[in-house]
C-alpha cells in the first residue's frame, strides 16, 4: 500500500516496535511495584501512549494504514480515562464539588497506601 | 526515496531510544515526581520522534495528515494529564523527597494548593 519499499523500512519498524514493547513492559513493572496509586496511574498513562504508538508502527509494518484511525481514537479515549480516574481518586465521586474538601481530608485512595506517602521505592 | 528512508530510520531509532530511556527512568528513579519525568520523556520525545519517522515513511498525504493529527492530540493531552496527575498527587499529600529545607518548602506549597482549592 505504501510506495516505500517495505524491505527497506521493515527492520526499523520491527526495532521500534520491540522498543515500544520493552517500554510497555517496564511500565507494567512500575504499575505492579508502585507504592502510591499515582505511580500506577502514571504507568497506565504511559501504557496508553505506547499503545497508540504500537498501533501506528504495526499498521505501517503490515501495510494497513487504516490502523491510524484506531490509534487516533485510542489517544482520545486514553486522555478521557486518565482524567476520569484522577478526578475519582481526588474527589471520590463524580459530582458534588462542595464535598471535595471532605473527601480530600478522608483520603479516598490514600487509605490504601498511607504508610508509603512520598514512597521511596529503592 | 532513499533519503526519505534514511531520515525515517534515524527518527525511528532515536524515538525507540528515548522510549526505552523513559521506560528505564520510570522503573529506576527514586520517587514519584522524578518518575513523572521518565513518563514525560516517553510521552513527548519518544512519541514525537517515532511519529515523525513514520511520517517520512508514509507515501500518502492522507496518512501524513492522520499521523500529524495523532501527534497533535498527544501533544495536547500528555501535558494536561501530567499536570492533573501532579496536582492530584500534591493535593493528596505525596511530597517530593528532597532535603529537609526543601521538604519544608514543598509542604508550604501543598498548603497553598489546598487553599486555592478551597477558595474555588
Amino acid at each position: 500500500m505504501t510506495p516505500t519499499a517495505p524491505d527497506m523500512m521493515s527492520p526499523a519498524l520491527i526495532v521500534s516496535s520491540i522498543a515500544i514493547l520493552v517500554t510497555m513492559m517496564l511500565a507494567l513493572v512500575r504499575a505492579m511495584l508502585g507504592p502510591t496509586v499515582f505511580d500506577r496511574v502514571l504507568a497506565l498513562n504511559m501504557m496508553g501512549t505506547k499503545t497508540v504508538l504500537l498501533i501506528c508502527v504495526v499498521g505501517f509494518l503490515t501495510g494497513r494504514t487504516d490502523f491510524l484511525d484506531l490509534a487516533l481514537l485510542y489517544s482520545l479515549m486514553n486522555f478521557i480515562g486518565m482524567v476520569t480516574l484522577l478526578r475519582f481518586s481526588q474527589v471520590g465521586h463524580f459530582g458534588k464539588l462542595s464535598e471535595t474538601m471532605e473527601s480530600l481530608d478522608q483520603g479516598v485512595f490514600a487509605a490504601e497506601d498511607g504508610s508509603n506517602k512520598g514512597g521511596d521505592s529503592s | 526515496m532513499t533519503a526519505l528512508v534514511i531520515i525515517s530510520w534515524f527518527f525511528l531509532l532515536c524515538g525507540s531510544f528515548f522510549a526505552v530511556v523513559g521506560g528505564i527512568g520510570i522503573v529506576r528513579l527514586p520517587e514519584f515526581f522524578s518518575r513523572m519525568h521518565g513518563g514525560g520523556i516517553t510521552d513527548t520525545l519518544g512519541a514525537a520522534l517515532i511519529i515523525i519517522g513514520l511520517c517520512f515513511a508514509a507515501g500518502d498525504w492522507l496518512v501524513v495528515v492522520k499521523l500529524l493529527m495523532i501527534l497533535f492530540f498527544l501533544f495536547m493531552t500528555a501535558p494536561s494529564s501530567c499536570h492533573a496527575l501532579a496536582r492530584s498527587a500534591l493535593s493528596q499529600g505525596v511530597k517530593p523527597v528532597l532535603e529537609i529545607d526543601s521538604v519544608r518548602k514543598s509542604s508550604s506549597l501543598i498548603d497553598s494548593v489546598q487553599k486555592s482549592e478551597s477558595s474555588q
